[in-house]
């Protein structure tokens, strides 16, 4: 199917519109620059519907143009009366046919795309990837069942292989959007899981949103999938195998903040493999792409959210753990040291995810 | 009670009459005023949304009160202001068109307003009470079931409220579309507008009980402790967006329906044709309504339906492009060959054009189920569904504004000061929404209270804001016309638009009994007939005799302030057990109006032969 999709695709003067169209868009965000299979096959078909479709508007708007010049009323005509037809059965029935037959020829990849997308091939026989994905009120949470290893807010993923994602919410329904890998799918409370898979081709830290009202900060709960070559995922991956939570820092700040963290942030927030989090998962934290998905990260940032999340980030759930300046100093300095693995976002080829 | 032979004067006196009419003709007004209002609250929430997105990371409003807005601008357009100035048409035209006196039943069409009156109200009350609703306009479970505070509940009792009202408007019409037709108006001889508030109003019958079932079902999880959406206790959540979008989808077809009737009526008179392909037409319609009801779970394409039932309905979605697309032939070609006369109400008419089928397109590209998961959620969904809403509904109550004012009011909207309104409305309206298609590709999701700096999503929305002023302006333009007719304008000759239809056969504005004598319907389009044999009035079905005409009744009115205490009472109870008092007192005065209405007769009076012939047809 994409092999003749492929070759139809330079047919389409439209593809002009959507070399136009892919001058805007940022490069890790848009769904017009697609760097996935799915994003890849999405826009194929957008395209062929659109092409359908222009050629239905232009069939319109010709009639409609002519109609306009043709027969607008002229002075001296005001009491001309045109004659009264009827209707013309040919004419009906051709206006219908005709877009019958077009919207079988859309129906047709689309089915075929909806179903493609929907492969759930049985996955412990060929090895490959699952990650259990939960939404959560306003971040994410990763967990690589197989492997063992929890994360939270960055998704690393192999380029190249399908990578199945298990998923479900831990309160309201979300939606999980990486527009330029694959389209989305809700998270939902419950029992009621869905399913869905990444495959990129390029390596890349690529957005991602919430796409379902979940709350005042909607908004603000993006999070980054890591796309890195094979050699570099099984590197990550028994880096994150091996981390050791109690390891003691080098700093006598961050051996403080350490103290701190465990206690008053570890009720929530785990540091190496643990499925079930209550808060973000801060193994690796380190290398993270951003503070809460939103900020810089830097340690400015990271004590101004511990003191104040709120101001961030209006109604998330870590409200109210009073901890001094000077603590939160601590804990930024410890958690700014969590550097478990080696392959960082910054290490990723033509990387732009810093931003 | 009033009786409105006895002309009273004085603010008091017409807002009384107002107050207890039951002349279709009147309660038209009270609908249009009431849903321009909202129309006008609804927009201001709009202009607030828009200035939030001017520029990345703004904080011109809270997150909080972001999602307010939007959820409010939603319903507050949708149930508030688009159904209530249909129904404003639909009472206005329908019964002139089919040579009917009045509704089937006057009293319910009353109570039907103030249902939605009140329930309106007590919606937006909440903005004074501690915050509005949040959770989106669709309020999906179990964001809204668990939402802090009392917005939803707000949310939940005003729809309810309001819902009623539209319900039993629905019925009110279907008894009067099927008993109330004149001699020789037969199915097939229906003016457009009135097929399509036919089918509206089937569409009202069997979408609105499942909104019904679902704000039920919500009231209960969140004032009465069940747990119908709660997963943690059994229910599912999921529930709530089927019941929604069952009821939803075929909302979507109650606003543009009867639009597409106007647009009918609009373009075979302004192009001095009789409709092209008639049957088709009703067909299609007909078509529309029906697969309306086959297509509401391409609204939860990621909802994790699973590829089977995705495809089922994206496939179905594809097919309502068909009827719909025999629409846009049939008016072309109703042109085809015409007059065409541009005059404002055609000018709108011709502005929706382009426009739908744009929206259209978007629409079948969104009905292509795989391709939606792109799309789903984001600003190309936004685009889309203003696309059709406002270039279809909006733009088609602009037109059928301008075209039956003179029979709403006795006056022609000047027509200079309507084109100088059309152009900044539709030239805002596309730099508006137009480049939300790509703002949506480009990765902003819709309901996203701000963005980021590097995101490239600033240029369009600066562009979207811009656009949104324009559609403002135009809207400006529109009032001031309204007081400008009002004051400065010639009162406006039965005819001026030289119709087709019954209406216009009657004076403008016409009297409060419609017709003298029914009259008699030889075919479609029968004043055009009897214009075009040289004849200057309708023939009559039946010699002048005396007019059986209702009494006004307080009521109505009466019985829906009883729910709007009620709803407090509900709402508010499960802080504290003594706002039963206000469900009692509610419900009693509800309960007491009905029991009055049910036991105390009250058989109308006549109209004398007499006075109908020394009153003469100019007579209001």
């Amino acid at each position: 199917m994409r092999g003749w999709m492929g070759k139809l695709r330079p047919v389409f003067i439209f593809s002009v519109l959507v070399l136009f169209l892919a001058g805007c868009g940022e490069e890790n965000l848009s769904a017009l620059k697609p760097k996935g299979y799915g994003a890849d096959l999405l826009l194929d078909l957008m395209v062929i519907s659109l092409a359908i479709m222009t050629f239905v508007f232009v069939v319109v708007m010709a009639i409609y143009i002519f109609v306009l010049i043709r027969y607008r009323r002229k002075k001296g005509e005001e009491n001309y009366i045109p004659k009264q037809t009827e209707g013309n059965k040919s004419l009906e029935i051709i206006w219908t046919v005709i877009p019958v037959l077009l919207l079988l020829i859309l129906a047709v990849p689309t089915v075929q795309a909806t179903f493609d997308l929907a492969d759930e091939k049985p996955r412990e026989e060929d090895g490959s990837i699952t990650v259990e994905v939960t939404g959560n009120q306003y971040w994410w949470h990763f967990n690589y069942p197989d492997q063992e290893i929890s994360t939270s807010q960055d998704l690393y993923i192999p380029t190249g292989e399908r990578v199945y994602l298990d998923m479900k919410s831990s309160d309201v329904i979300h939606s999980f959007w990486v527009p330029s890998i694959a389209g989305k799918m809700d998270t939902n409370p419950g029992d009621n899981e869905n399913t869905m898979y990444l495959e990129a081709y390029e390596e890349g830290v690529y957005w991602g949103h919430c796409a379902e009202l979940c709350g005042q900060s909607h908004s603000l709960m993006d999070f980054r999938v890591v796309a890195v070559s094979s050699e570099e995922y099984d590197q990550w991956v028994s880096d994150m195998q091996n981390i050791d939570p109690e390891a003691t820092p080098e700093t006598a700040s961050a051996k403080d903040g350490k103290k701190a963290f465990e206690n008053s942030c570890m009720g929530c927030h785990a540091i190496g493999n643990s499925p079930a989090g209550v808060g973000p998962n801060l193994s690796n934290f380190g290398n993270r792409t951003k503070i809460a998905g939103i900020l810089d990260h830097n340690k400015e940032n990271l004590v101004d959210w511990i003191m104040d999340p709120d101001q961030f980030k209006p109604g998330n759930k870590m409200e109210g753990y009073n901890v001094s300046e000077k603590e939160a100093q601590q804990i930024a300095d410890y958690l700014m040291q969590l550097d478990h693995s080696e392959v960082t976002p910054d290490s990723v080829n033509g990387s732009s995810g810093k931003k | 009670m009033s009786n409105a032979i006895v002309q009273q004067r004085g603010i008091g006196a017409m807002i009384w009459d107002y107050i207890t009419t039951v002349d279709h003709k009147k309660i038209a007004h009270l609908y249009l005023v009431a849903g321009g209002l909202f129309f006008l609250i609804g927009g201001l929430e709009a202009l607030i949304i828009r200035i939030q997105l001017m520029q990345p990371d703004s904080n011109f409003i809270s997150a909080g009160l972001y999602n307010e807005m939007i959820t409010m601008h939603g319903t507050t357009m949708i149930f508030l202001a688009a159904m209530p100035l249909i129904f404003a048409l639909m009472n206005a035209v329908v019964p002139l068109q089919i040579g009917a006196r009045d509704v089937a039943f006057p009293f319910l069409n009353s109570l039907g307003f103030w249902l939605f009156l009140f329930g309106g109200l007590l919606l937006n009350v909440s903005w004074f009470t501690g915050g509005a609703p949040d959770a989106g306009w669709t309020n999906y479970a179990p964001l809204s079931s668990t939402s802090p505070g009392h917005g939803v509940d707000y949310y939940v009792m005003g729809l309810q409220i309001a819902g009623a009202g539209t319900l039993i408007g629905g019925i009110n019409f279907l008894v009067t579309i099927i008993n109330m037709r004149a001699p020789g108006m037969t199915y097939m001889r229906m003016p457009l507008f009135t097929w399509t508030t036919f089918i509206t109003s089937v569409l009202i019958l069997f979408a609105f009980p499942a909104l019904t079932v679902g704000l039920f079902l919500m009231m209960f999880d969140r004032m009465f402790g069940s747990a119908f959406f709660d997963v943690t206790a059994g229910g599912n959540a999921i529930i709530w967006e089927h019941l929604f979008w069952i009821f939803g989808h075929p909302e979507v077809y109650i606003l543009i329906l009867p639009v597409f009737g106007a647009f009918s009526d609009i373009f075979s008179t302004f192009s001095k044709k009789r409709l092209f392909g008639y049957s088709a037409m009703v067909f299609a319609t007909v078509l529309i309504g029906f697969l309306g009801f086959m297509v509401w779970a391409h609204h939860m394409f990621t909802v994790g339906l699973g590829p089977i039932a995705n495809s089922i309905f994206a496939v179905s979605t594809m097919a309502i492009a068909v009827p719909t697309g025999i629409k846009i032939f049939n008016w072309l070609f109703t042109m085809w060959g015409g007059s065409i006369k541009l005059s404002v109400a055609m000018l709108w008419a011709l502005g929706f054009i382009p426009t739908f089928t744009i929206g259209g397109m978007t629409g079948v590209m969104l009905g292509s189920a795989a391709a939606d998961y792109q799309y789903h959620d984001t600003y190309f969904v936004v685009a889309h569904f203003h696309y059709v809403i406002v270039g279809g509904t909006v733009f088609g109550l602009f037109a059928a504004m301008h075209y039956w004012w003179p029979k709403m009011f006795g006056k022609v909207l000047n027509e200079k000061l309507g084109h100088l309104g059309f152009w900044p409305f539709f030239i805002g309206f596309h730099l508006t929404f137009f480049i939300q298609h790509f703002l949506g590709l480009m990765g902003m999701p819709r309901r996203y209270w701000t963005y980021f700096e590097g995101q490239g999503l600033a240029t369009g929305n600066l562009i979207s804001t811009i656009g949104a002023f324009l559609m403002a302006i135009g809207t400006l333009v529109f009032l001031y016309n309204v007081v400008y007719t009002a004051i400065k304008e010639p009162k406006a000759s039965a005819d001026p638009w030289d119709g087709r239809t019954l209406e216009w056969s009657l004076p403008s504005a016409p009297p409060f009994y419609n017709f003298k004598q029914t009259p008699l319907v030889r075919g479609l389009d029968p004043l055009w007939i009897e214009k075009m044999e040289g004849r200057k009035g309708i023939t009559p079905a039946e010699p002048l005799g005396d007019i059986h005409m209702p009494n006004g009744s307080i009521l109505p009115f009466l019985m829906s302030m009883g729910l709007f205490i009620a709803g407090f009472g509900f709402i508010y109870q499960v802080d504290n057990k003594l706002w039963f008092i206000a469900v009692a007192v509610g419900m009693g005065l509800f309960f007491a109006s009905m029991f009055t209405r049910s036991f105390k007769d009250d058989l109308g009076y006549h109209i004398h032969k007499e006075d109908l012939i020394e009153k003469g047809d100019g007579k209001e």
